[in-house]
């Protein structure tokens, strides 16, 4: 497909008290049609760093990284990014939160309605759309930004810890609806977790990054069928590999 | 405590004062009438001066100068205060002029006023204008330099541009400080034309007052006085009532949902 992306030797140094330090080594990784992979790795990894890059927030030191056969310098609505702190703008209600991109896109104010409305209601939340978010619970909160950034029908979907200020039970109803949307609506998905059962639950594919300076470690495919039940053993065997292969890195960093 | 108790309370203490002023004045005479006459004959001359016109003719007079001095306050300062509070390199050129003329009280400038405007109602706006500016501009580059840099990022990822990303996010988020920088400088200017009307103006409360203390009419000055007081405190509550209805989306007001 020619909508992959291409993430090339990438490589991130930030400039602090006149060092550089390397944040991101010469990562290089492809993202298919609608693969769904997540990224783990110890805090400090360059983990949210990486996904910056492919976001256009933040620049790359060297290499390139690539949307299709077309470079990725700046920011753009093919590319949907899903913050961990709660993003919402606080002045809108749901609806008009959800509405923010499609209004940039200069979309009539009745097609934003219906395409706000579709996407309200994938992720329950038809009820609340005259909310303001400070009326709503952390789950809400997140699943509208979802809904926000879906609404602008970008080509993948960046999600920087989504859930990681979120209960236990909220997160799991949460990962249920994410694969649910996913699977409707065939994205890209690249998903920062340093939660190893939410990336063995989600993902196709789990990437794991070594410490500082974060350079890919090892790639996991998971084959196990969706819905998968987050105590069998299957699951559990993928989960073990991740953990001694995370457990490794972890250690590195107290070591020092 | 219930509600009505509470705002009887409120009034008690005020009726208090007006009964202790007049049996100090009216039934003891514990003061001159020239210092301070009864609340009754204050009253009365309330009445008066409102039946005659006169009151209502200096009240908007004073309200009149200290709108359009506002109004062009608000013009000035708010466009500047976001363009200093968003553009660093604004801000720098800008900053130092501010920091040399802030410090200077609004009443200074009554001696340029008169030079430049000459007595009449523009220099009464040139000062409200003065009183009122700072603190909108200072409010304003706060509101935008304290905008959350998550919501100015997460508009960016819309792929927003930077004028989209002023006017949607920026602004908004902003809102409440300049609003807040507004109402303190209505405060302010509200201050000042009562100044410039003792000096560089006819009619309004401020001359109503002076006038009134030159013939000796007590009872004038304080009606002059507790006008202003009192319509003060109203400009004060619009501006409450208008705020909490556009700044209901903020943290705290409103009801959450279980």
């Amino acid at each position: 497909m020619s909508n992959d992306i291409r993430i090339v030797h990438v490589t991130k140094e930030f400039a602090s008290n006149g060092r550089s330090m390397k944040a991101v080594d010469d990562i290089s990784l492809d993202i298919k049609d609608s693969e769904f992979i997540c990224l783990v790795g110890p805090s400090g990894c360059g983990k949210s760093t990486l996904l910056r890059m492919i976001a256009g927030l933040e620049p790359v030191s060297s290499g390139e990284i690539l949307m299709g056969d077309k470079k990725i310098t700046s920011t753009s609505p093919k590319i949907g990014f899903v913050f961990q702190e709660y993003t919402l703008f606080p002045w809108r209600t749901v609806e008009k939160n959800v509405e923010f991109g499609l209004e940039l896109k200069r979309l009539s104010p009745e097609e934003r309605a219906r395409i706000a409305s579709k996407y309200l209601d994938m992720v329950g939340l038809e009820k609340f759309k005259d909310s303001y978010p400070h009326q709503l619970s952390g789950g809400m909160r997140q699943r509208t930004a979802i809904a926000r950034t879906l609404a602008v029908n970008p080509e993948i979907l960046l999600m920087d810890e989504p859930f990681g200020a979120l209960d236990a039970q909220t997160r799991n109803i949460l990962q249920e609806q994410l694969l649910e949307i996913w699977h409707k609506e065939k994205k890209k998905v690249l998903f920062v977790t340093h939660n190893v059962d939410e990336a063995v639950f989600l993902a196709d594919k789990v990437i794991v990054l070594t410490a500082r300076p974060g350079r890919i470690k090892e790639i996991i495919d998971i084959n196990i069928p969706r819905p998968r039940v987050r105590t069998e053993t299957e699951v559990n065997k993928v989960r073990n590999a991740i953990l001694n292969s995370l457990f490794e890195e972890v250690r590195k960093l107290s070591d020092h | 405590m219930s509600r009505l108790s509470k705002i009887l309370m409120q009034i008690s203490g005020i009726l208090f004062i007006i009964l202790l002023w007049e049996l100090a004045t009216g039934v003891f005479h514990v003061f001159k009438w020239i210092v301070l006459p009864p609340p009754t004959d204050v009253f009365m001359a309330m009445l008066a001066m409102a039946l005659d016109g006169s009151l209502f003719v200096n009240a908007g007079w004073s309200l009149l100068r200290v709108l359009l001095g506002f109004i062009v306050a608000a013009a000035i300062a708010v466009p500047l205060g976001v363009a200093m509070g968003w553009l660093p390199e604004i801000s720098y050129v800008v900053d130092p002029i501010v920091e040399v003329i802030r410090p200077i009280p609004p009443i200074a400038w009554i001696g340029l006023a008169l030079l430049w405007f000459g007595i009449g109602i523009n220099s009464a706006i040139f000062l409200v204008f003065i009183g009122a500016f700072f603190p909108i501009l200072l409010n304003t580059i706060a509101g935008v330099r304290n905008v959350e840099k998550r919501l100015v990022e997460v508009a960016y990822t819309f792929g927003a541009s930077d004028w989209s990303v002023l006017r949607k996010v920026v602004m908004p988020a902003a809102s409440p400080t300049i609003y807040t920088g507004l109402r303190v400088g209505m405060g302010i200017g509200w201050m000042c034309v009562v100044a410039a009307e003792m000096i560089a103006v006819r009619f309004g409360l401020g001359n109503m007052i002076l006038e009134g203390s030159n013939l000796l009419q007590t009872d004038v000055v304080m009606v002059g006085m507790i006008t202003i007081g009192l319509l003060g405190l109203a400009i004060n509550y619009i501006f409450q009532v208008a705020g909490n209805y556009m700044f209901k989306w903020q943290q705290g007001i409103g009801r959450a949902v279980a």
